[in-house]
């Protein structure tokens, strides 16, 4: 019996939260830490079972804290790692967060987000996390943040974000909902040669003291633990070298300032969206699951000879001011569409605001998915 | 002029030319058991990772060892550890913090590595207080002590850290004093080549607050009750609890060998799939 194949290339009829795990071992992941929580758990569950087999490890942790933990030391020894949550246990996590942005760690976090706050309700899914994660923990970063609107999307943007976290050295975070989580359609897993993969670059050595393992703008090579490099890895403020340093103002600076211009400066080659708006009077702008609904509105409102486009957020941060701008110069109206009561509406508010009107519609009843005669209704009250 | 050389100074990083710690601290006599510990297991610094919390014996690793060091946020160390070993399962994987950092904020995590024995030496750094942020009480302040945060007199009990990492289900878990540093030296040994989970915990004066709310003044002081009052758990085991007051109980609690972490994943996987992954 030769080697069962890693990837499991094919037409699937699959679950978003499996498509999550194809993409996981796709991307070649070498570790995982989780704790169970609906509406993830199937993430971790089934990694469970096909991660070992695929050459990686995994721990089931006591909380979700010690998983984000244990990712990121595990990372720090050159493994592709990852964690699995939702909107609590990301609450939990939120302090090495902050760590790993710091020590510049490339991680995956998978959040398959749930109606909240506090325990809320397990198994409805709500795009509450979306501005935790980029800014829950405390002090002034950036991490990345992309939102798949589709199971198919669960496996191309987990292999994605494995990319970017390795390419950046920096958190990632695959915002799904549990509506997308637990929906099942159709996914194409490409032959193995097809699924582009990044490494992270490592350093060729040298002394610590010298070489420059953080803080470069364009991404430090990496002095992952094991190999000789003597790595001064603290979540201090620390300068180029990881020595820490709490007294020149000029470190301080450069130790939030690069790690932010580390991603702020490749954010053209980060940010991704889908615009289809030439021409609208008015856009809809959208990210995850709510873009299913949003382009349906559209198409139905252009059928009845309404000027409606369509902006989707693929990348929610860093935030894709830019984008969202150009569609706003080019409308009259900006209608935002969000699974929440407006996470990202006055992000979205900010680059709109002084280019046309600008209004925010949330689900008909939160925990639902926008209804397309929902939104043509409102489209239709605003452009009569 | 020849310059004299601490013979364990070549395991330090060149570029650091001091220590955070207090005078009189213990910090630095656990620092040369370890070394002397590693020294004596003929290891080198790169046969070792060294994880961190936050507090004043979590600098004993960070930034001072020459080798891959992780200092991490608090109470959090064998949480990250436990990581770097699942990555890096070869290598000895050292956490060195203190009582408020791991038996405290990081208590969880500290039980839990002990369930799981997973394959690590944790060093656990004891001074009984909150040291760094100035002299607030801990799990492990002595019932009765008047602190900072606790100015009418402590009354929390302590906690019995080695009991409980024992019943939790620890490999390894000796416990001495700073007055004790061969013995210390000896089980950190043992400890390191313990396949499985392994705690020393420390007993440390902090003479500048410790010392100074519980009235044992100096660091000399407090090392001389550390003599007076230590005492072996071959012979505490034959005392009763009126005895014990005031005791401090030394020696090895457990010292066992059972399934390890990482071998048990690999063993189950090598069975359930007869190797064809």
């Amino acid at each position: 019996m030769g080697e069962a194949k890693r990837i499991n290339t094919g037409t699937h009829f699959m679950m978003g939260n499996q498509a999550c795990v194809e993409g996981v071992i796709a991307a070649g992941c070498g570790f995982a830490a989780g704790y169970p929580i609906t509406p993830a758990s199937e993430v971790f569950n089934s990694l469970c079972k096909q991660l070992p087999k695929a050459g990686g490890t995994l721990l089931q942790t006591e909380d979700e804290i010690s998983a984000v933990c244990a990712a990121i030391g595990a990372s720090w020894t050159g493994l592709k790692s990852m964690t699995v949550t939702s909107g609590p246990g990301i609450s939990l996590m939120q302090e090495n967060i902050g760590l790993a942005v710091a020590t510049e760690t490339p991680l995956v976090i998978v959040d398959v987000q749930r109606l909240g706050p506090s325990t809320g309700v397990p198994a409805v899914g709500m795009a509450g996390d979306m501005v935790q994660v980029a800014r829950g923990s405390h002090g002034d970063y950036q991490i990345i943040a992309i939102c798949p609107e589709s199971p198919q999307e669960m496996f191309d943007m987990t292999v994605h974000a494995f990319n970017l976290a390795e390419e950046y050295r920096v958190p990632v975070f695959v915002m799904a909902e549990g509506f997308i989580g637990h929906m099942r359609e159709r996914v194409v897993i490409p032959d193995e040669s097809e699924i582009k993969l990044v490494n992270r670059k490592i350093t060729q050595g040298g002394e610590t003291s010298t070489r420059c393992d953080f803080l470069d703008p364009d991404v430090a090579p990496m002095p992952v633990f094991g190999r000789g490099f003597k790595a001064h890895v603290t979540s201090s403020c620390h300068d180029e070298h990881g020595t820490r340093n709490l007294s020149d103002p000029d470190v301080m600076h450069r130790y939030i300032m690069t790690p932010i211009q580390k991603i702020l400066s490749k954010r053209d080659r980060i940010v991704e969206v889908e615009a289809d708006y030439e021409g609208a009077k008015l856009v809809l702008v959208s990210y995850g699951v709510v873009s299913r609904s949003s382009r349906q509105a559209a198409a139905m409102a252009r059928a009845a000879g309404l000027k409606v486009g369509t902006l989707r957020l693929k990348t929610a941060w860093p935030f894709p001011e830019k984008e969202v701008r150009a569609a706003a110069e080019s409308a009259d109206f900006v209608l935002v569409l969000e699974n929440n009561t407006g996470q990202m509406y006055p992000y979205i508010k900010a680059e709109s605001a002084h280019a046309c009107k600008i209004d925010f519609l949330g689900p008909q009843v939160l925990g639902q998915i926008h209804d397309p005669q929902y939104i043509l209704a409102k489209i239709r009250e605003i452009m009569k | 002029m020849s310059e004299i050389t601490h013979p364990l100074r070549k395991y330090m990083r060149p570029q650091v030319k001091k220590t955070t710690f207090c005078p009189g601290c213990g910090a630095g006599i656990i620092t040369q058991s370890l070394l002397r510990a590693i020294d004596e297991l003929g290891l080198t610094m790169d046969d070792c990772v060294f994880v961190s919390g936050i507090g004043c014996s979590a600098w004993i690793p960070s930034p001072l060892l020459n080798a891959d060091t992780l200092h991490t946020t608090h109470g959090r160390p064998i949480a990250f550890a436990s990581g770097v070993k699942m990555g890096l399962p070869d290598k000895h994987v050292i956490v060195v913090s203190g009582d408020g950092d791991l038996s405290a904020i990081g208590g969880n995590h500290l039980i839990h590595a002990a369930r799981r024995n997973i394959d690590m030496t944790v060093i656990l750094v004891n001074n009984g207080i909150y040291g760094m942020t100035g002299g607030q009480t801990a799990p492990t302040t002595p019932y009765g002590l008047t602190t900072i945060t606790s100015p009418y007199g402590n009354a929390e009990h302590e906690f019995d850290i080695s009991a409980l990492v024992v019943a939790a289900g620890a490999s390894y878990v000796a416990r001495w004093t700073t007055y004790h540093p061969r013995q210390m030296t000896k089980s950190i040994k043992k400890g390191i080549e313990k396949k499985g989970f392994a705690m020393i915990e420390a007993i440390a004066q902090c003479p500048v607050q410790f010392g100074r709310v519980s009235k044992q003044g100096s660091a000399v002081n407090m090392l001389k009750n550390y003599k007076q009052n230590g005492i072996r758990v071959e012979k505490a085991a034959k005392m009763d609890a009126a005895e014990l007051q005031g005791k401090i109980v030394e020696g090895e609690f457990v010292d066992l060998d059972k399934p390890e972490l990482i071998s048990s994943i690999a063993a189950a996987l090598q069975r359930r799939t007869g190797g064809n992954k």
